[in-house]
């Protein structure tokens, strides 16, 4: 305690304008920390490490069943998993706080190099170094051409290559040319990470401004998208209220699927005539339908609104004649996990005709069971031995009783309420296999008779105001990208003298040739690989007619083979 | 025509496992390489900074002089490769007969490929076997090349061991019948998502096994480093087969080299599995767990590429972060294929 104590009295007393100054510097080291490249690096590896479990828990935006039976069979991680976020990772506060310190960075990274950048598109290209021979690349040439007439041979023939080119002369009539190319390298590198923050923005657009919607919807029968209550699930973006969405209609006539000789499916599609643009619901140009055939990866495109093909299944129908002689039809989607579209549900009929309020309860029907498209029996168990509907088959449990609608619980619609059977208010009258046409009477004299089939597919309508912009920035992210990784920042300086003006430092080869001696260096900014071949190009500008072939070996032997192999393999 | 390729496939298993074999044979066989000047250079220089505690600027040209060493440190060797009079000769011989091996596995399982495709009347990558077969196939392609340019034949043993780890599981565990694929599948995307993801993965590959390599190189140089004093320590070092691994400038140079061409690949393969994304699920993107680890690791390939690029994290940090991409890659290969239930789990793992 009075360690602390004392180490405060040892701190100096802060003058007013000396703590204006050093929150400033606060402020400063702070953001120099966030835009530093270890910063940026931490921050990456954080989003990395903090997406895992978005892969690894279940997600409650991708499947809810499963993060609630994760959560019930954990039920002490589990809630506070949930609780921290675990289950919905990229909706997360914290995955949010990752990502913007990123982009706060990225963009505290980029606007200096955009300044910097700027800067060096307006600057000449750097002085001759004194001595090119420390250069990574480095040659000597003796000429016999007048250095002042190399010199700007060389300084032409640089820029008819598109090369930077400044010619400065040193005493002693010395001439020097510098030379830089590559700048696109940097413009790659910039546009890459633009891309990347117009990719968030984006990505918001379409979280902000976007919605999907499915629904499950019977061939034969028509759906219109006016407002979210048209769907069985309807996911807004933050900002959609279901008010302004560009209503569609769509008529589903047929649907078709194609199986392998061994069940594999092969193509599903649907027959559908679609209407977009006028309000179905003010009824304009209702006669106008366009015809559509909806299939996998083949979706529905009008103007923003998307509509897929998800799924499909069965829906049984049966005819029930009641005690009292009346009739009534009914059927309910089938669902099925498996590949011979073997099928679970229920069909329930909670309004007897001819039951009063009283014994409604007692009187309600319930067939649970299985539809099999191709039925095949093992014994009493009925199975499918194909998807398609060549000999469909029904596999019920019949009850009578109360649904428990009531109850208040909510009820899936394919099963029923397993706690009305174990409390008895819902009994079980029998169990039987029915196939088309066949009819089983019940204890009261009704009689149910399994009439058919139809057909259901599961549609989802898209809309994404922000992913043609996505895509776009997609596409330049990728061209920066690969500009960046391929181009790359250069340099070459030629010193042109006189063989007599070179001091003692001349390495021997000036004696040798003309009275012109040029030297050459060069230096690639961030990788050597594949500037050797490209050098030696250059080095030979020096002679009128470039290198002679014979000379190659007179090359500087750093611009080795393995370099000239290299080249190719960035490409 | 789907027998023959399965044949066809056991026999490109075989010859990996034999190249791999050769392979480790000439590795075991070759002669110790030294760390070169620049390595310890800089490990001294930095001894020099860590036990003194004062810093001592590198003079100003000295990176420039660095790179100029370590490119020629590289010509070095491979002349050494060429004199053969140190080392005793079945090594050689051992790795030759492994190159020409691997050759020998790629083009038969090339036809396996081929064939497998004809017998399905489709793109034969379909399911996880076709996947790994053909990523077998890509990952040796690569790796001939990188031969081809770098002549570092010591590599080849590591580079081995995945591939006939993969040829394996792909053989055994992975393998299933020929046959057509669900609608969802039917795509022209498939083409261009596929082919591209599994050749920047078997690329990626290659880069990954050189970064290891680099790991294992550079622990063993440090530590050649410490020994440097006591002979014994050093030529007890100097024994062990770390010491032939490729320097570490090689190492670094093969690492890098792939992943720069592998990363726009995958980038690309990325974009346009969120193209078949929207045309097949409705939405481009949709952080399904395959696509949540493919941006993992996309995130960590971006990271190697920037930590190549920053003090502090150059050499080993990078290496490992190229590895840990790599190993993204496999765990959402085999793990996101085979455990976790996404939109892509339609692997059909036999």
């Amino acid at each position: 305690m009075t360690t602390v104590t004392d180490d405060l009295d040892r701190v100096p007393p802060v003058t007013p304008p000396g703590r204006g100054r050093s929150v400033l510097q606060f402020l400063r080291n702070t953001w120099r920390g966030l835009t530093s490249m270890r910063t940026a690096l931490i921050l990456l590896f954080l989003l990395a490490l903090a997406s895992m479990p978005g892969a690894l828990l279940p997600q409650w935006s991708l499947n809810q069943t499963r993060t609630r039976e994760y959560i019930e069979a954990n039920p002490t991680w589990g809630p506070i998993a949930n609780a921290l976020g675990l289950f919905e990772v990229f909706a997360s506060p914290w995955y949010a706080a990752i990502y913007l310190s990123l982009f706060l960075s990225l963009v505290g990274c980029l606007l200096p190099r955009c300044w910097d950048f700027a800067k060096q598109l307006r600057a000449e290209p750097v002085r001759t170094p004194r001595n090119l021979a420390r250069m990574p690349l480095h040659t000597v040439h003796p000429v016999d051409d007048e250095p002042q007439v190399v010199a700007d041979r060389v300084e032409t023939a640089l820029r008819r290559k598109h090369w930077r080119v400044v010619r400065r002369t040193e005493p002693g009539g010395v001439h020097t040319v510098s030379a830089e190319k590559g700048y696109l390298r940097e413009v790659g590198n910039l546009v890459f990470h633009f891309s990347l923050l117009g990719l968030l923005v984006a990505v918001a657009i379409g979280k902000l401004f976007g919605y999907e919607g499915s629904v499950i919807t019977r061939v034969g029968a028509e759906f219109c998208s006016t407002n979210p209550s048209q769907y069985d699930n309807f996911r807004p973006g933050l900002t959609v209220d279901g008010t302004d969405m560009q209503p569609f209609c769509v008529d589903l006539k047929t649907f078709d699927a194609k199986y392998s000789d061994s069940g594999q499916p092969l193509d599903y599609s649907v027959g559908l005539s679609y209407q977009f643009g006028s309000d179905p619901a003010t009824g304009v140009n209702t006669d106008h339908f366009d015809p559509y055939l909806l299939r996998v990866n083949e979706p529905l495109r009008m103007n923003g609104e998307r509509l897929y093909l998800l799924g499909h299944g069965y829906a049984p129908e049966v005819q029930i004649t009641f005690p009292d002689g009346q009739t009534r039809t009914a059927s309910a989607n089938f669902i099925s996990n498996d590949p011979t579209l073997l099928s679970s549900g229920a069909i329930k009929i909670t309004d007897p005709p001819g039951a009063s309020l009283q014994d409604l309860t007692q009187r309600q029907l319930a067939l649970r069971g299985l539809f099999a498209p191709t039925a095949f029996l093992h014994g009493e168990i009925m199975t499918s031995s194909y998807p398609a509907a060549t000999k469909p088959g029904l596999a019920v449990a019949i009850y009578r009783g109360d649904l428990g609608l009531e109850t208040g619980r909510s009820q899936s619609i394919y099963s029923i309420d397993e706690n009305q059977v174990s409390t008895g208010k819902l009994k079980e009258l029998e169990r039987v296999n029915l196939y088309i046409g066949d009819t089983t009477t019940l204890d009261d004299g009704t009689k149910i008779t399994f009439t058919g089939y139809r057909q259901w597919v599961s549609l989802q309508t898209s809309y994404d105001p922000g992913q043609t912009a996505a895509l776009v920035f997609a596409i330049t992210l990728l061209g920066g990208l690969m500009v960046s990784l391929t181009i790359k920042r250069r340099r070459v300086w030629f010193r042109v003298q006189t063989s007599s003006t070179v001091g003692s430092s001349s390495d021997g080869q000036s004696s040798s040739g003309g009275g012109t001696r040029v030297e050459v260096g060069g230096l690639a900014r961030t990788d050597q690989a594949g500037y050797g071949s490209e050098f030696s190009g250059i080095a030979a500008l020096v002679y009128p007619q470039g290198l002679p072939v014979a000379q190659d070996d007179d090359l500087h032997p750093q611009s080795s083979s393995s370099e000239h192999d290299d080249d190719g393999e960035e490409r | 025509m789907a027998g023959f390729s399965d044949l066809a496939f056991q026999a490109a298993m075989a010859a990996y496992v034999v190249a791999l074999i050769c392979y480790g044979i000439e590795f075991a066989a070759r002669r110790a390489m030294d760390p070169t000047q620049l390595e310890v250079a800089s490990r001294e220089h930095r001894l020099v900074r860590a036990g003194a505690g004062a810093s001592e600027p590198l003079p100003a040209d000295r990176p420039l002089h660095g790179r100029h060493i370590d490119e020629r440190d590289i010509d070095d060797e491979l002349d050494d490769d060429l004199d053969e009079g140190p080392r005793t000769q079945w090594g050689p011989l051992f790795g030759r007969a492994a190159v020409v091996l691997t050759v020998i596995a790629a083009l038969v399982n090339a036809a396996s490929v081929v064939t497998r495709g004809i017998a399905a009347g489709r793109l034969p990558l379909g399911n996880m076997y076709e996947f790994t077969s053909f990523l077998c196939l890509a990952a040796t392609t690569c790796w001939l090349v990188v031969l081809a340019k770098s002549k570092e034949r010591a590599l080849g043993f590591f580079v081995m061991i995945p591939v006939a780890i993969l040829a394996f599981v792909a053989g055994t565990v992975l393998w299933i019948q020929a046959g057509p694929v669900q609608p969802s599948l039917n795509s022209y995307w498939k083409w261009i998502h596929v082919t591209t993801v599994s050749a920047s993965g078997s690329v990626l590959l290659v880069s990954g096994a050189a970064s290891a390599m680099y790991l294992l190189r550079h622990r063993f140089d440090s530590k050649l480093l410490v020994a440097r004093t006591d002979a014994t320590a050093t030529a007890r070092l100097q024994a062990s087969s770390l010491s032939r691994l490729p320097s570490l400038a090689a190492l670094d140079k093969i690492a890098y080299r792939t992943a720069i061409v592998a990363f726009p690949v995958y980038t690309f393969a990325v974009i346009a599995g969120a193209l078949w994304a929207e045309v097949a699920w409705g939405r481009y993107w949709g952080w399904d767990p395959k696509e949540t680890v493919a941006f993992v690791s996309w995130v960590f390939y971006a990271g190697y590429l920037h930590a190549r690029a920053t003090s502090g994290w150059r050499g080993a940090r990078a290496a490992w972060i190229n590895v840990v991409g790599f190993a993204a890659i496999v765990f959402n290969l085999f793990f996101v294929n085979m455990v976790i239930t996404g939109l892509h789990s339609y692997a059909g793992v036999g």
